[in-house]
């Protein structure tokens, strides 16, 4: 992945960062560029949204308090016109703005205080997904020893047929085709039974446990569907 | 004095007053109401002769003024060498109290002599004045004579500046002038004064001949003069009550006039104050003005009843000190108010001509024949409108209630009496058929009281001479010796019908005094136990209402004085009234003299430091408040104050207390911050100046610095986030988000997030499978299990073990986490979940003790406990007990929108 990109230096991934604080910015800048990308700064929505519109990045690297206004309507905006993936960078204990992010189209988030590190994993796990999701979908999905075949809908775990439920193959589908998203507990209520159970969160958590009892080696320290506490789940390949 | 026993206050405080004393030298001040009068020549003569007789005498400071007969009296005397203090230019002599002392050293009982006490010392003395020295000599044991003049005395410097224009600076305070042993008044006549003064005999400085001259105008002498006499005889007045307490003496000494005005429920109380008012006045002497509840009394109407309490009121303001006794009768009660107060004249009203019971001596007499020794005094008051004679109770009650029943029921006791007599008529002697008849009497007086009681008498005694006197069935008589029986008869019904209602109306107000002693008992010990000051309304108006059938309503002040209507009040309250009750610390409304057209009476309740609120009470219509009463409700206020007081100061003591804990918490918590959040933020300061400094450093060690930076920084943001957390959990802006969910979530979530944290340690999670979902706020819980995977982290062996278990136990789930390291410190199991505790106190592991505390916080709002104990075969074991609720049974398996 990476040789690729490097290979393509004169379209080096452009990357924005909008963030009010100078000396955040600083440092996500230093390390998106040492890592190769092209980086463009802004420090309010507005600026935000017309460098969004204007220089086209491959990613956002989002804010969620910024002096003119919420991130979040950041996100809405800019979900109206574009499926740029974006990271959403939020200070600890504010669940319910990273659930109002997340459902109002972001990626995935990151608490402050963050590493270097962190931030590079999340921005190209992101920009990999993206990548593979513009491509064509590849009918089967294969992570450790367990294969999804979407065209077929069949399971398999080292070569053996699972037997899931409806609802269980529904939530692992709709999460291993996102994979390294965070997917809040109301966009999967809503994907696997409808806009009617927006508030029945405890149903994905009964469902999940059986789905990684299935698929887990040891479900309660589970590898592929990882529990973002308080907010939802993550589909990890590797 | 009724053999009453002194105070063992008093009594000890006089005997420590009298061992001070012994160990005391004695004051002799030599006082005059001027310079010249010749103090000092008569202290100095004095002092000769008490050499003569043998006293050893020094001089310690002698102001002769240059004149040579005083000079010539210290002849012979020792004079102590005078100490030397230069002052601008001059060198000033003054006073040496420690040559004094030093020679009292060698000569003891010596004795000291110290002219013009209320001198002024120069500045770099011992003390500033002069007297100051004399007491010190005093309170060495050495005897001191002085002399002063009146206008030196602080409280006359006022008067005397203003009568004679001249300003004193030199004061001595007044207790020096009264806590002397002795004072000598050297006095002379203004006029010889003036001779002296023309002769040149008085010294004048220079300086101030011009204002000299206007102070020695003879009018200014003479007040100066009358000052002084007057002065000393106060003195002595307070050396004789003294002597008389101390003595514990019987007898009034007729020093003064003072006066002891009796009022009773007549119209004469008023004038009789007027008077006694007046007298005063012109004697100048303190008066007392006195009532004397008797039975009589009340029984009286409430007019008549508020009448004795106006005059009370009006004495009050005119100065007297007033006082009601209760007692059966007036004359031995006025006699031990007088002699207990020392008041020779007691003033009475004139008594009317009028009946009286007999045997019932007038009480003016009654007072002649107990003290011989009380002045008293009948004042005329112009009035000849048939009233008593104060504080009588011989007097009749015409307003008494005309109590047709008693009557009647006299009629018909007699009657009957006559018809039980008939048929025994042939057994009895007629002297045994009179008894009958005097029994009927004693019955009627019993029962019905004392106008029934005479009705019966003279009744009976026409039905015996009528029925069973021969000849019967007529009024005559055959034999007149029975005209004595019949005499004789009415005498003793009239006596003991008389004597045996008086019995029952004392028996009833005796039983009335119980009941209220009870009822004031019951309150006291119910407001014992009051910790609000709701209770304390609740139990007040229990009391006034059982008490007085009064309403009432309790007004607290707050902390701006302003009044709270306590809830329970059965009253509306007039709060302008109760805010000037509360602002005065006086009585008002019904039954005072401001505004006592308000309906309730306020009282309000002095405690001892300050007034705590007011009580407002509303008597029943028509039911005035009598002295009585009005002594039961002062009663009551006082202790609704004091109780309101002591919650007062409960409420201080436990604030203290929360104070104290939480400024131990807050030292604490500094002390923990200062050191963690230091320590790391040292070292990034160092670091990044080390990194800043030494130029380019080898890759590997810059790497090992940056790496160092980076967990200095993570341990002060993990602080942070436990300080920042505990805050929150405490301030309670935390909200619960409660989802049912699976445990196994929750742990796993945690033991993602502790990741490397756990360093290689082996975590074996062991959930059944049929464990219920819980009711969790997932964020917090996983909080806790990341705060306990880190404590097992931070405090076990790398490599060792950490299990997670869970089983439902009752309607609790039961989780337990257990390690193999060290196992909790012995007895710190509890305190390890408090803040800012850790398990162990000097170790280099970071934290502040925050995180089992976060636990225990998170773990109690999910209606859960957690403990921790040291597992028998070593190690930790955190237990966490969470309820399982009623999980929901529909998981949505069938709910699909399909």
């Amino acid at each position: 992945m990476m040789e690729r990109m490097q290979s393509m230096s004169e379209l080096r991934p452009s990357i924005l960062v909008v963030e009010d604080e100078a000396d955040i910015r600083r440092f996500v800048r230093l390390s998106l560029e040492s890592e190769g990308y092209d980086v463009f700064e802004a420090d309010t929505i507005k600026r935000g949204l017309i460098d969004a519109g204007t220089r086209r990045p491959e990613l956002v690297v989002l804010d969620l308090g910024l002096p003119d206004g919420d991130g979040v309507d950041f996100i809405r905006d800019l979900r109206g016109w574009s499926q740029v993936p974006v990271i959403v960078l939020s200070a600890r204990s504010g669940e319910n703005a990273k659930i109002s992010a997340l459902d109002a189209g972001a990626d995935d988030y990151l608490v402050k205080p963050f590493g270097a590190g962190e931030l590079m994993a999340r921005v190209r796990a992101q920009l990999r997904r993206h990548s593979q999701q513009t491509q064509a979908g590849e009918p089967v999905i294969r992570f450790g020893d367990v294969s999804i075949d979407l065209a077929r809908r069949v399971v398999e775990r080292n070569q053996q047929q699972l037997h899931l439920t409806p609802i269980e193959y529904r939530l692992l589908t709709h999460l291993a085709t996102q994979p390294d998203r965070v997917i809040t507990y109301r966009q999967l209520l809503k994907a696997v039974w409808g806009p009617g159970h927006m508030e029945d969160i405890h149903y994905v958590r009964v469902h999940m446990a059986n789905l990684r009892k299935k698929i887990e080696a040891s479900p309660s320290m589970p590898r592929h569907l990882i529990t973002e506490g308080g907010i939802g789940y993550r589909f990890v390949s590797q | 004095m009724n053999g009453e026993r002194p105070d063992p206050d008093v009594l000890l405080s006089r005997v420590q007053a009298e061992a001070a004393r012994a160990h005391r030298g004695r004051l002799k001040i030599f006082f005059g109401a001027s310079a010249g009068v010749g103090k000092t020549y008569a202290m100095l003569a004095a002092a000769r002769a008490a050499l003569a007789q043998g006293r050893k005498v020094v001089i310690g400071v002698i102001e002769t003024h240059g004149r040579a007969d005083t000079e010539a009296m210290t002849a012979d005397l020792p004079r102590l060498p005078l100490r030397e203090i230069p002052h601008r230019d001059s060198v000033l002599h003054e006073f040496d109290p420690d040559a004094a002392l030093a020679f009292a050293v060698s000569n003891p009982d010596t004795l000291v002599l110290v002219d013009e006490l209320a001198h002024n010392n120069a500045p770099g003395s011992r003390h500033p004045k002069r007297w100051q020295d004399v007491e010190e000599l005093l309170n060495a044991g050495l005897d001191v004579w002085t002399a002063v003049n009146v206008q030196h005395l602080e409280s006359l410097n006022d008067i005397i500046s203003g009568i004679t224009q001249i300003k004193v600076w030199e004061t001595v305070p007044d207790r020096v002038f009264d806590d002397a042993d002795e004072v000598v008044v050297v006095d002379l006549p203004p006029d010889e004064l003036l001779q002296r003064l023309k002769q040149g005999k008085v010294y004048l400085p220079q300086q101030a001949e011009l204002a000299a001259k206007h102070f020695f105008r003879k009018g200014n002498l003479l007040a100066l003069r009358e000052l002084a006499l007057r002065r000393t005889a106060d003195r002595v007045d307070d050396e004789m009550q003294t002597f008389r307490r101390e003595n514990v003496g019987e007898k009034v000494w007729p020093n003064r006039e003072s006066l002891l005005a009796c009022i009773g429920p007549d119209g004469q109380g008023e004038q009789i104050v007027h008077k006694c008012a007046r007298m005063a006045a012109q004697q100048e002497v303190a008066w007392h003005v006195v009532h004397v509840e008797t039975p009589a009394v009340q029984r009286l109407s409430e007019q008549q009843r508020a009448q004795i309490l106006k005059v009370l009121n009006l004495a009050q303001e005119l100065g007297a000190v007033t006082t009601i006794l209760s007692a059966p009768e007036p004359a031995s009660p006025l006699i031990r108010y007088a002699r207990e107060h020392n008041l020779s004249r007691l003033i009475l009203g004139r008594p009317q001509r009028r009946w009286r019971w007999p045997l019932q001596p007038m009480l003016s007499a009654a007072i002649e024949a107990q003290a011989q020794d009380l002045d008293v005094l009948l004042v005329a008051t112009g009035r000849d409108n048939g009233v008593r004679q104060p504080g009588s109770s011989a007097a009749a009650a015409p307003l008494e209630n005309f109590q047709w029943q008693g009557y009647a029921a006299a009629l018909a006791i007699c009657t009957a009496t006559a018809l039980v007599a008939t048929p025994l008529l042939g057994w009895l002697e007629l002297t045994n058929i009179v008894m009958l008849f005097l029994l009927a009497v004693v019955i009627v007086a019993m029962r019905f009281g004392r106008g029934p009681a005479v009705l019966a008498a003279f009744v009976g005694v026409g039905v015996f001479d009528f029925f069973f006197v021969p000849p019967r069935f007529s009024f005559a008589v055959s034999d007149a010796q029975y005209l004595l029986t019949f005499g004789v008869m009415l005498l003793v019904a009239l006596v003991i019908g008389q004597l045996t209602a008086g019995l029952k109306v004392q028996a009833k107000a005796a039983t009335g005094r119980e009941q209220r002693m009870r009822s004031l008992y019951e309150m006291s010990r119910d407001l014992s136990a009051a910790l609000l000051a709701e209770q304390v309304a609740e139990i007040g108006a229990k009391f006034l209402l059982a008490e007085f059938q009064a309403g009432s309503a309790l007004l607290v002040a707050d902390e701006h004085n302003q009044l709270q209507t306590m809830p329970g009040a059965t009253v509306t309250v007039d709060m302008s009234v109760a805010q000037w009750a509360f602002d005065h610390g006086e009585a008002a409304g019904k039954g005072t003299d401001t505004l006592p057209s308000c309906p309730c009476l306020m009282l309000p309740l002095k405690a001892t430091m300050r007034l705590r609120g007011v009580v407002a009470i509303a008597p029943a219509a028509g039911n005035l408040l009598g002295p009585e009463q009005r002594r039961l409700l002062d009663t009551c206020a006082s202790l609704l104050a004091s109780t309101l007081e002591r919650i007062h100061f409960i409420d201080v003591a436990q604030s203290t207390t929360v104070q104290m804990e939480s400024e131990r918490l807050r030292n604490s918590l500094l002390a923990a911050i200062s050191h963690d959040l230091r320590t790391p933020l040292a070292s990034l300061v160092g670091l990044a100046d080390t990194l800043h400094l030494t130029g380019p450093l080898p890759r590997a060690e810059q790497q090992e610095i940056v790496q160092a930076i980076r967990n200095s920084a993570l341990r002060m943001s993990a602080l942070v986030n436990n300080l920042l957390d505990m805050a929150r959990l405490e301030s309670g802006a935390v909200k619960l988000n409660r989802q049912w969910q699976p445990l196994e979530e929750v742990i796993g979530s945690a033991v993602a997030a502790c990741g490397q944290l756990l360093d290689g340690r082996p975590l074996n999670v062991n959930l059944p499978d049929d464990l219920p979902l819980l009711q969790l706020d997932a964020v917090l819980m996983e909080r806790v299990f990341v705060n306990l995977l880190e404590n097992a982290a931070k405090y076990t062996p790398a490599g060792t073990a950490i299990t997670i278990a869970a089983k439902v136990s009752g309607d609790m789930v039961e989780i337990t986490m257990d390690d193999e390291g060290p196992g909790l410190p012995p007895g710190r199991q509890e305190a390890i979940f408090e803040k800012f505790e850790r398990g162990r106190r000097e170790t280099a592991i970071a934290g502040v003790g925050l995180g089992l505390a976060i636990c225990r916080a998170i773990v109690r709002v999910h209606g859960g406990t957690i403990s921790g104990e040291t597992r028998p075969e070593g190690g930790a074991r955190f237990t966490l007990r969470l309820p399982c609720g009623i999980p929901p049974s529909d998981d949505g398996a069938h709910a699909i929108d399909e």
